[in-house]
């Protein structure tokens, strides 16, 4: 029989694309031949805009690049700003910024579990993930006021110290997560049409992770243990006890389920920094209104949900910085894409580019 | 097979046929707004409010309302999130996929007007009502979840106005003329300004 190869454009807007992705695909039957990601439909020009912005100004824009976690690219970028301009933050501070990192730690795992889960079907887990993601944003919410962009890591420290009865609401939500997690553990991850979807799809060995850049728990799902949280100690990390969760198969059973673990271990830390909390200011005295680094450039880099984050900022002297450039984990883990899901069928595409945990504003910028 | 346009225009040219217009636009009407399926064009940060809305806690389906992933099912479009000009070709694509009747609703500043990308920036578009007929615009950045119920159910109130008569047809949001817009201006002197600029060129 004669057979002819498919060329078939999924997105950009497509449900299981996890955002303004698209895809154009070849394809053998249901086999995929080849698949080639284009990008850039969420293109904004974030790094551009950041040029005509103070310091300052520029920590809104970084809410929207990684809209799943926002305080992950408030703090990459207030670490490099700290760094060109020699600010000291104060040690409450950096606790508070460790808190809610962890806290967002979850809830984006919330989104990248649930989304893993809705791909192969499974609507029911996306659902128990995301009362789980509710929770962490009532916290964010009653800390700073939004659900989503939160603006809250300033260079110097945070915006706003801990209003009353958070501490305890946080230790309420801490203490119920886990058993929470091991409930959608044995839920989903347990459960036989999730094994036989997840199972041996879009394996990615630990060689390659580490050759095309992949980071966080999409490279440590391929056993890659590196973390740098540990590997590259910033802020309070080393006062804190924690293991870093390594997968062994590379596929997209061990990638989601590093997540669901990293978010039991996000909540040892979150209870050790409470127990460690001690007053104090949450911003570095005497700030000038309009900070003016010395010329020079910084790179500074923070364990992100999905990966090494890391902003790289050059000053000349003003009071805007000449140029910010994005390290963005999202856009490297989702180059290795074409690798691992050739040879897969069109329905596991899907779940492969799900594992991978991509956001598209983190990737187009 | 009579269409409901047809129907309509016999009962405007009728006599007396405006009284059983109106009653034929109540059940329309009634049936159109009870259940609206919205298509979620989400594409950054309100699309994330938009699947929160969605799930459990704010529960979206109490108002009858389903996301559904395809255009030829729904009835409503959500932008939900920045439109790049790289993007907007595949939104009015997927808008034109719809089928009458259908409405528009932005969420969120960048749908709305771009928002925080307004300024300084190359590749957004200044809100999706420049090139999609918009009926609801909810501001925020993002929008919470009660917000867009809030447009579900003004859009429901928007809906319970309408008529099947082109004649009663209403206007909707984005094409009222809007003066104190800085994209349109006033509609009569901006294009006079503009060719008085290039025809006399700059004073040196």
């Amino acid at each position: 029989m004669r057979t002819e190869e498919l060329t078939l454009n999924l997105g950009p807007s497509h449900p299981s694309t996890h955002g303004v992705c698209r895809l154009v695909v070849r394809l053998d039957g249901e086999v995929v031949t080849h698949v080639e990601p284009v990008i850039g439909h969420l293109h904004r020009g974030i790094e551009k805009m950041a040029e005509n912005r103070t310091y300052l100004q520029v920590v809104p824009l970084t809410d929207r690049l990684d809209y799943v976690g926002s305080m992950y690219a408030n703090w990459a970028y207030c670490r490099a700003v700290e760094r060109l301009a020699g600010i000291r933050v104060p040690e409450r501070a950096e606790y508070l910024r460790v808190i809610v990192c962890e806290l967002q730690r979850i809830a984006s795992h919330m989104m990248g579990i649930g989304s893993s889960a809705a791909d192969t079907g499974a609507t029911s887990a996306f659902l128990y993930a995301f009362a789980q993601r509710d929770l962490v944003i009532d916290l964010f919410e009653a800390l700073c006021g939004a659900r989503l962009t939160y603006n809250y890591v300033r260079p110097g420290g945070v915006a706003f110290d801990l209003p009353e009865g958070w501490v305890e609401q946080c230790r309420s939500f801490v203490a119920q997560h886990p058993s929470a997690m091991l409930e959608i553990d044995e839920l989903f991850f347990g459960n036989v049409i999730a094994r036989a979807r997840l199972k041996g799809i879009g394996v990615l060995d630990a060689d390659t992770a580490v050759a095309w850049g992949v980071s966080g728990p999409s490279a440590r799902g391929s056993g890659v243990d590196w973390d740098l949280r540990r590997d590259d100690p910033y802020s309070v990390y080393p006062r804190f006890d924690f293991d870093v969760v390594v997968g062994s198969n590379g596929d997209a059973y061990d990638r989601a389920r590093v997540r669901l673990w990293e978010c039991i271990e996000s909540c040892r830390i979150i209870e050790q920094a409470l127990d460690q909390l001690e007053p104090g200011p949450v911003m570095a005295e005497g700030l000038p209104r309009l900070l003016a680094p010395r010329p020079g450039d910084a790179y500074d880099h923070i364990e992100s949900a999905r990966g090494s984050l890391g902003v790289y900022l050059v000053s000349d002297g003003s009071v805007r910085p000449y140029r910010m450039k994005v390290r963005s984990p999202a856009f490297c883990n989702l180059a290795v894409l074409p690798l691992i899901a050739t040879g897969h069928t069109l329905s596991d595409l899907l779940v492969i580019l799900g594992s991978l945990d991509p956001v598209f504003g983190e990737v187009d910028r | 097979m009579a269409t409901i346009e047809d129907i309509a225009e016999f009962l405007d040219k009728a006599p007396g046929g405006g009284i059983l217009l109106t009653t034929v636009d109540a059940v329309m009407n009634w049936s159109r707004g009870k259940s609206l399926w919205t298509f979620p064009m989400g594409t950054a940060c309100c699309a994330m409010e938009f699947i929160a809305a969605s799930f459990s806690r704010f529960d979206f389906d109490r108002h009858g309302t389903i996301p559904r992933p395809d255009p030829r099912h729904c009835d409503v479009m959500v932008v939900a999130g920045t439109i790049t000009h790289k993007m907007a070709p595949a939104v009015k694509r997927i808008y034109e996929q719809m089928p009458e009747p259908k409405w528009v609703v932005a969420m969120g500043n960048c749908a709305v007007s771009g928002g925080i990308f307004y300024y300084d920036t190359y590749s957004v578009v200044r809100g999706v009502d420049e090139f999609l007929p918009v009926d609801v615009y909810i501001a925020g950045c993002p929008p919470r979840p009660e917000a867009l119920q809030d447009a579900i159910l003004q859009l429901r109130k928007k809906i319970a106005s309408e008529s099947i008569s082109p004649r009663r047809r209403r206007p909707v949001a984005s094409e009222l003329p809007q003066p104190s817009d800085p994209r349109k201006g006033d509609l009569e002197e901006q294009p006079l300004a503009r060719s008085k600029a290039t025809a006399g060129g700059p004073d040196v």
